[in-house]
């Protein structure tokens, strides 16, 4: 007879380990499948892992986590073929207790997470891939694995198999993603060493950088890159929506060489040597595109439930507290002994109260307005360059009589109707 | 059937690269696997086990860390695993930690006798080989090398026929047990684990041992102490006098290689058959 | 241990048959260098059933003594018998330094022979140098994942051992004028206390990988993207005739069975023209193919290691000048209407 668990986790990232760690610290009998080598073996994120939510599980975890860097300046770039308007801001309260952020790397930091999961007394087996769950009288009452008499049963599986969800979709809670409501990114970790990084982005050992690139970075289509430092290596990425993609007929990989030798980038990167290369889909479809999250027997956790901030770059913590919300709901549900949708509806209420769900409904039009609006990238990244190179170019003309110039040309380029309405919808779809 | 399987953790030299300019390895990802040819000993000991019945037992001695290779071990059908754990132990080369881990034989050997003993070919960070019989030989005990198959083994004459690869082909060898075999990779394919081994291994706490919990120790022979070889220097080789790159596009550099390898009638020469 | 009681360089000398192995030859010729240095005699110790008359191939080749031990149960190689008349020499005669082949009968010797004589062994060595000033074996291997060579010292064991991989010494020409002295002893050996019987031997040339002797040979590295794009190199090889091999890297991908490995734990090549695609040339793989005699790399990374030790070097995607060559050489063999035969 199979052994019954009282949950199986599916998928050892940020929100399955964070589900996994709460309930066996509740005492619960917690069985975490993960199909990579080891967690974190193949998991792929831009790298910035944000304080609080950790905190909430882990007090002072980054006494012992495996962190790269913390942040200590946010930088956002405008950029254009061979200019780059740039604001941001550096903080050194930043890089002291509690912190702000960090850089991280998954192939460490996830094993480790894990680790804190097995202490608390869940069981983590690797290098086993869950097929399908195990459905009777149309309840999840379990999992079948690849592996020989790999049938497992629990009260409650929790999905935390990522963006593309296969269980989820084999359920019936979401239908494959539309390229739109994706982003394909590529990246790639480049070594380099650590004096080179502390002077080229003015940092001491301790302290990291992160840059957000706009603009030229994405040939002008609807994404982002970014560019943040290790201890002793860089991370560099880029994406857009699938859909972009397709539309330009533009593959990642030549994004990110063409952003690695944009004349901005390259000398950041100079004389780096390319560890890993890594390409990963981010769901960002946003509020829309969140699936159903409980059902009988089954709730849905991080990106698996497309719970991601794509203006903010925020999936990993959203990941974990919505693993941890899960996780309260499940021992809830034990109490009662119920796990039926209703038995584990506190978990949606939870979320839908939460800041995630109310982040994302602050967004819901965001991508869609960029998306459908190409001038936000194509054409007012190169504006703001060229404003800023005409103001800060000394060359006779009066200050008051060069910003006049700047705001005929801007007009003149879209007209001043057009301004004002991309301007309006734009505040609309972020207010 | 007692059969203990020797294990070592190691680096996955696939991922490591060494920094050319520092010669400093470069571990940012590398995990610590189980050393691939001691995966295939612990197979094989499945394998015997199947038709002999018994215990298998593995014993590895490293780091903390290290219980990582014995769980490995146990989902692939180990039944026990002990590490050998102390700082008296760091710093061995294969003479110490060939009298390190048979001193863990000679206890492990207390509690049920040991009738075989696997250890792979080599450990790929080491690449030496050495261990395995070294242990035979302070176990007294006939070491067979380079295994590729176990044949059949025969529990009640206390005797086991073996393949052993040559060179140029194999011998079909006959030992007594106890004996110690290393194994080549290709004795076996391991097997996917079946869940129950999963599991078992996800629960498993090995049994962990100091040095002091070994008896009759020297412990002159342990670790760097105990260890005649030592590490002189690192540096990197001579490089040969460095070739000549051609130049060109692709097809002028084939055509310059095609005209220089015509060249050289002494390397090569293109016969008519008719 | 008095250090200064052990004199003389030796070399176990592996005979298969009646026929002394190529690498027992090799090491004699490294050994004499030693040996020359440190000014003692060279020494070969021969083991077996009637091979007396193998000593005077092992003075031709460079040796000053020849110590014989001629017994029924030494007939086939044997931990256990071979181990207990080394050790019998070794303690009798007391060399300084002990080499052996590191094949799998001289590794599993040395390994045991080393544990009982409770001294310093060094596996799979690649260079062999002398200090003179405090006697000792420089011993090195290359160490690691990378491009980077360890030496070995036994400072205060004796005798100083390792293995040596074949085909990276240089055996030294036949001297059949060479004068040596052969040194027979006897040690008591019984079948009926061995634990281990020798029952058949069974050559499968088959099974051995024709590398070892192929005059041309197409290596391929893990920069050939896939399995799929690795078969160009099948084709390249069948066109010229020559025999294909792999880096380590290529044969855990499961693009090769593992006996085509050429390296350090693979084969040692030595072929006239060695043709390294798409593989970075890393220490490991070169140990095993650099003695090749003209060799060409194909790397699309300037800086590939690889190019150090390549005769003639193309910088380039191997995907676009692989087929190039087999054009080629496709055309030039229609031409001149023939096969490409190696002188
Ligand atoms: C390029 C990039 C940059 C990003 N940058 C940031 C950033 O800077 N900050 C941030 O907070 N977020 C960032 N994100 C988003 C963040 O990575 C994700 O939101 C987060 O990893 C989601 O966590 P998760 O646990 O839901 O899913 P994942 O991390 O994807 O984990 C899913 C796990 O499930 C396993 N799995 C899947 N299917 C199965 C199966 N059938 N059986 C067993 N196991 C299975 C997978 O192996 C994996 O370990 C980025 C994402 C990308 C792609
Ligand atoms: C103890 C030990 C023993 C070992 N023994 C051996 C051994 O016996 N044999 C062995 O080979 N290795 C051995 N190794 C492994 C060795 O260290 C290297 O990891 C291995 O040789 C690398 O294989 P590779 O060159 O195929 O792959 P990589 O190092 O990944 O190199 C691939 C190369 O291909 C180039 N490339 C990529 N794409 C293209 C293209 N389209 N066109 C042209 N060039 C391209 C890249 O620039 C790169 O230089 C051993 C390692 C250890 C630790
Ligand atoms: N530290 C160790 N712990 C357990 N087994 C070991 C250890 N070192 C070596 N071995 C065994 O000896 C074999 C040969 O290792 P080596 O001589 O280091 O190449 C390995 O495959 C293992 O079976």
């Amino acid at each position: 007879m199979p052994e019954k668990f009282d949950v199986i986790v599916v998928g050892a990232g940020p929100a399955g380990t964070a589900c996994a760690l709460v309930c066996a610290q509740q005492g619960l009998n917690v069985m975490l499948i993960e199909r990579g080598e080891y967690p974190g073996s193949k998991n792929v994120m831009g790298g910035v892992l944000y304080r609080k939510q950790l905190e909430d599980l882990i007090p002072d975890f980054w006494k012992e986590a495996p962190l790269e860097r913390p942040i200590i300046e946010q930088r956002f770039w405008m950029m254009d073929k061979e200019s780059v308007v740039s604001f941001g801001y550096k903080g050194l309260e930043w890089g002291v207790e509690p912190y702000n952020n960090f850089t991280v790397l998954r192939a460490q930091f996830d094993q480790w997470f894990a680790k804190k999961a097995v202490e608390a007394g869940a069981l983590l087996v690797n290098e086993t891939v869950v097929k399908e769950c195990i459905v009777e009288n149309g309840k999840v009452v379990g999992v079948r694995t690849d592996r020989p008499d790999g049938d497992l049963y629990a009260d409650v599986v929790v999905l935390a198999d990522g963006v593309n969800s296969l269980l989820g979709k084999q359920l019936g809670f979401h239908k494959e993603h539309r390229p739109d409501e994706v982003a394909l990114t590529a990246m790639e970790v480049i070594n380099l060493p650590k004096e080179k990084i502390n002077d080229r982005f003015n940092l001491e050992d301790n302290q990291g950088c992160t840059i957000e690139i706009f603009g030229d970075s994405t040939q002008g289509n609807l994404g982002t890159a970014f560019l943040y430092t290790n201890k002793d290596s860089l991370n560099i990425g880029v994406g857009t929506t699938l859909s972009s993609m397709i539309k330009a007929k533009l593959k990642p990989y030549d994004l990110l060489d063409y952003l690695k030798n944009h004349p901005m980038v390259s000398p950041l990167l100079a004389g780096g040597e390319s560890a890993e290369y890594l390409a990963h889909l981010i769901p960002e479809g946003g509020f829309r595109s969140v699936p159903k999250v409980v059902g009988d027997g089954v709730v849905v956790v991080g990106d698996a439930a497309s719970l991601v901030n794509a203006i903010h770059r925020e999936g990993s913590n959203m990941a974990m507290a919505s693993g941890k919300m899960a996780a309260e709901a499940i021992v809830k549900a034990k109490t009662r002994n119920d796990f039926s949708a209703s038995g584990l509806n506190s978990y949606r209420e939870a979320l839908y109260n939460s800041f995630i769900m109310k982040d994302l409904e602050k967004y819901k039009d965001a991508a869609h307005t960029f998306e459908k609006y190409p001038q936000y990238f194509k054409e007012y990244v190169p504006m703001m360059n060229k404003a800023a190179s005409k103001f800060f170019t000394v060359d006779g003309t009066p200050k008051r009589e060069k910003q006049k110039q700047i705001m005929k040309s801007v007009t003149a380029e879209r007209g001043t109707i057009r301004v004002l309405q991309d301007m309006y919808r734009a505040w609309k779809a972020v207010k | 059937m007692h059969i203990v399987v020797c294990v070592k953790q190691v680096p996955d030299t696939k991922i490591i690269k060494i920094n050319p300019k520092t010669n400093t390895l470069d571990r940012k990802s590398a995990p610590a696997i189980l050393n691939p040819y001691d995966a295939h000993a612990v197979q094989e000991a499945v394998k015997v086990k199947q038709l002999t019945g018994g215990t298998i037992s593995v014993l590895s001695m490293g780091p903390p860390q290290a219980t990582e290779v014995i769980k490995k071990s146990i989902e692939i059908g180990a039944d026990r695993g002990y590490l050998i754990s102390d700082r008296a132990f760091a710093g061995a080369d294969t003479l110490a930690t060939s009298y390190a881990l048979s001193k863990a034989l000679e206890r492990i050997g207390k509690d049920i006798p040991v009738d075989m003993v696997i250890c792979g070919k080599h450990a790929i960070d080491g690449d030496t080989g050495q261990v395995g019989p070294g242990i035979a030989r302070r176990m007294d005990i006939p070491p067979v090398t380079s295994v590729i198959e176990v044949s059949e083994v025969n529990v009640k004459e206390k005797t086991i026929l073996i393949k052993r690869k040559l060179t140029s082909g194999y011998e079909l060898i006959q030992a007594e047990l106890p004996c110690l075999l290393t194994v080549e990779k290709e004795i076996n394919e391991i097997e996917y684990a079946p869940m129950p081994n999963m599991i078992r291994a996800a629960r498993y706490q090995p049994i962990i041992w100091t040095v002091n919990e070994l008896e009759n120790v020297d412990r002159a022979q342990l670790g760097l102490k105990g260890s005649p070889t030592v590490v002189g220097k690192m540096f990197t080789p001579p490089r040969p006098e460095g070739g000549k790159k051609l130049e060109g596009s692709a097809d002028e550099q084939v055509k310059q290689l095609m005209d220089l390898l015509m060249d050289k009638k002494d390397l090569l020469t293109v016969q008519s058959t008719n | 241990m008095s250090l200064e009681e052990y004199r003389g360089v030796w070399v176990f000398i592996e005979q298969n048959d009646g026929k002394v192995e190529g690498v027992s030859l090799e090491l004699l010729g490294a050994g004499r260098k030693l040996a020359d240095k440190l000014e003692v005699p060279l020494a070969g110790v021969l083991l077996g059933e009637e091979i007396k008359t193998l000593s005077n191939n092992v003075i031709s080749h460079g040796a000053d003594e020849v110590y014989v031990i001629d017994h029924p149960v030494l007939k086939n190689y044997r931990t256990e018998s071979y181990m207990k008349a080394v050790i019998y020499l070794a303690e009798k005669y007391k060399p300084e330094i002990f080499l052996y082949g590191a094949t799998p009968n001289g590794k599993d010797l040395a390994s045991a022979v080393a544990t009982d004589l409770s001294t310093g062994l060094t596996a799979d060595t690649t260079m062999l140098d002398i200090d003179l000033e405090n006697r000792l074996l420089e011993a090195s291997r290359p160490a690691f994942g990378g491009n980077i060579m360890a030496t070995i010292l036994c400072k205060k064991h004796r005798p100083q051992m390792a293995t040596v991989r074949p085909k990276v010494m240089k055996a030294l020409e036949v001297d059949s004028s060479r004068i040596g002295k052969i040194i027979e002893e006897k040690i008591n050996l019984n079948e009926d206390e061995m634990r281990t019987k020798v029952l058949r031997i069974v050559n499968d040339v088959t099974k051995r990988a024709n590398l070892a002797d192929a005059h041309v040979i197409v290596c391929g590295g893990k920069g050939m993207g896939d399995e799929q794009n690795f078969q160009m190199l099948y084709e390249l090889a069948e066109t010229i005739g020559a025999s294909v091999g792999g880096t380590r890297d290529v044969v855990e991908a499961g693009w090769l069975p593992h006996e085509l490995q050429i390296g350090q734990t693979g084969e040692t090549v030595t072929p006239k023209i060695y043709f390294a695609i798409a593989l970075s040339g890393a220490i490991q793989h070169v140990v095993g193919m650099k003695n090749s005699e003209f060799i060409i790399a194909i790397n699309k990374d300037p800086n590939a290691p690889i190019f150090d030790v390549a005769t003639y070097g193309i910088v380039g995607d191997a995907l676009e000048v692989v087929p190039k060559l087999i054009a080629q050489f496709k055309e030039i063999r229609s031409q001149k209407g023939g096969e490409i035969s190696y002188a």
